[in-house]
């Protein structure tokens, strides 16, 4: 068995999530640098240490940053915490490949015509990777509680359920109105990966389309590294301030990686694949574990570099994305 | 998913959802809705009787008009979006459910109890589950926080269960004062759409009650379909059946069939 298996799959919300002290001392004592963030992917990739609690921005197969992630796992990191609300295959690469303790999630799979992850519930019911399990809101607060710099934010969600004795989630009652309210726990990743779709060298961030967390992730995280699909002159990104969205001081790597999220899509950009999640989810059909096995060694470890991965696509199918992409967004 | 609980053969579980989902939606409400059936009932009654209705979808999307044949697979991707009005991301769309704006929210699960209850999390213990189902994603959002919870579910006896095996998602809890006690001031679930009828909550017990069926659907069916100990409304009404409008309307968005079934 693979370092990092756990017999008991009981999970609890670690301290160490929402501790804001530490979690300020750690940002304060980090350069908040105005300078040049351009890196290679590989170097972007090689600040992610094993036993990280990692977030990824994006949402389910909406500007996940797979290249990143193809990156980190090329170096076959072990112990990782992944945290994502909608969860989707780079959970199961990340199960497969042996490199995660935890997951934390509100939701995991691809989606609907593609039924239950096999993968999660072969990991999951034999206890070798345990998930903790949050509404999506409640996620979404634990990174926003952490990009405000606070333990915890009141909420009204999740009460009452049997979500919230999964962590060990808290109430607390309102000091001034005396009802109850769950106590939602900041979670303070220690390296976000994001991908956007542009940025400038000094790491200013604007997105186009739905923010989905990314914002919230970058300011929540010790360490943010971030992909962009294009690199823009300084003097563009001050013509739209406004669609900034992630300051660059809160950046720490920068690498520029055209399809970065690709066959996820990329708002504006280009549309998602169907067909290429079915194929991936014929080979878990066919083989099983080993059927993720295969198609991380055809596209997560064997392309040497970003181009060797994109030439797996047929052009006519990237322009085909690329063709969706706008008319999605006209 | 099974048609075979289906009232009346030539139409779909699913669009006998959508159909009796729609009905339930009024013109200038709020809906927070997800893909599928939900999706199906809401821009039916768009395109009927609440041409002003505005959806609110968990990708964090306000207000999109879809485009017949380009349904969006998931509730975030740029079908889902299509001209939307308004893109606030999704921790700020559902701290609008929270702060009261929803109207209607609809959702569906893997079980559901005679309070309202449902499970999307695992069948059998939790920590080492006899399946592991997908997670909650938005629904036990929707289902704390939107004023009027609609949920959609085919009728199904492996689905109708007495007690869920982890409530995901809240609905009247173990009924009575419950669900206010625990924190839950506002909203709930107050209907269930599903293959064989409407039901609502009887206001004291908050359990389950049958109040219509659809046409050729007898309350003995219901309470075959029904595991659990089912009450049922003095003077059960029967529903219209899906007009040709209604049915025409679904199968011209869904011309592939993708979702109506």
């Amino acid at each position: 068995m693979l370092r990092g298996a756990h017999e008991n799959t009981a999970v609890t919300i670690s301290p160490r999530d929402y501790d804001f002290r530490i979690a300020r001392r750690r940002l304060e004592a980090k350069p908040k640098s105005a300078g040049e963030k351009l890196v290679s992917l590989e170097d972007a990739a090689a600040r992610v240490p094993d036993g990280a609690i990692l977030a990824f921005g994006g949402i389910l197969y909406s500007r996940t940053p797979l290249a990143l992630i193809r990156a980190v796992l090329r170096r076959r990191p072990r112990g990782l915490t992944i945290a994502r609300n909608l969860m989707c295959y780079e959970g199961e690469w990340c199960m497969v490949a042996g490199a995660v303790d935890k997951i934390i999630t509100a939701w995991m799979g691809i989606g609907l015509p593609w039924g239950l992850s096999r993968i999660m519930r072969e990991y999951v019911e034999s206890g070798r990777v345990p998930i903790e399990e949050w509404s999506h809101l409640g996620l979404g607060l634990r990174f926003r509680a952490a990009a405000m710099g606070l333990p915890f934010l009141p909420t009204l969600t999740m009460l009452g359920s049997d979500l919230m004795s999964v962590g060990g989630s808290k109430t607390v009652e309102c000091p001034y109105t005396g009802e109850t309210l769950h106590a939602v726990p900041a979670l303070y990743p220690d390296v976000a990966l994001l991908h956007v779709q542009r940025a400038d060298r000094f790491g200013n961030c604007q997105i186009d389309g739905y923010p989905h967390m990314d914002a919230d992730i970058a300011f929540a995280a010790a360490t943010v590294l971030v992909t962009a699909e294009e690199i823009v002159p300084e003097e563009e990104i001050r013509r739209h301030p406004d669609r900034t969205v992630i300051p660059g001081f809160a950046v720490d790597a920068l690498a520029h990686v055209p399809w970065g999220s690709y066959p996820h899509e990329c708002y504006g950009l280009y549309d998602s694949e169907p067909g290429h999640f079915g194929e991936y989810v014929a080979g878990i059909e066919a083989h099983g574990a080993a059927g993720v096995e295969r198609y991380l060694e055809r596209y997560v470890y064997a392309p040497e570099a970003h181009a060797d991965y994109l030439a797996l696509f047929p052009d006519a199918m990237r322009a085909d994305a690329e063709r969706r992409g706008r008319e999605l967004c006209s | 998913m099974s048609a075979k609980a289906s009232a009346t053969g030539a139409v779909t579980a699913n669009e006998l959802l959508a159909v009796m989902g729609s009905r339930e939606l009024r013109d200038h409400q709020t809906v927070f809705t997800g893909v599928g059936a939900p999706m199906m009932a809401s821009v039916l009654a768009q395109r009927l009787h609440a041409p002003r209705l505005t959806m609110v979808i968990e990708g964090g999307i306000i207000g999109p008009q879809w485009r017949p044949g380009w349904l969006p697979i998931s509730t975030n991707e740029m079908r889902a979006a299509y001209h939307a009005q308004m893109l606030p991301g999704i921790t700020d769309a559902f701290l609008i459910a929270q702060r009261g704006f929803l109207d209607v929210g609809f959702i569906g699960g893997a079980q559901i109890d005679q309070y309202g209850n449902l499970n999307t999390s695992a069948i059998g213990g939790y920590d080492r589950p006899k399946v592991r189902l997908p997670g909650s994603g938005g629904a036990n959002d929707i289902i704390s926080l939107c004023q009027r919870v609609i949920i959609l579910t085919v009728h199904e006896k492996r689905r109708f269960i007495p007690k869920v095996d982890f409530i995901t998602s809240p609905g009247h809890l173990s009924g009575g004062d419950s669900r206010e006690r625990a924190g839950l001031l506002f909203g709930g679930v107050s209907r269930v759409v599903t293959t064989l009828g409407l039901f609502g909550f009887e206001p004291k017990t908050r359990r389950m009650r049958l109040e219509s069926v659809y046409p050729g659907v007898t309350v003995e069916q219901v309470r075959d379909h029904t595991p659990f100990d089912l009450l049922v409304a003095d003077g059960v009404a029967t529903a219209a059946a899906p007009s040709d409008k209604e049915l025409a309307i679904l199968r011209a968005l869904d011309p592939d069939r993708q979702f109506i079934g």
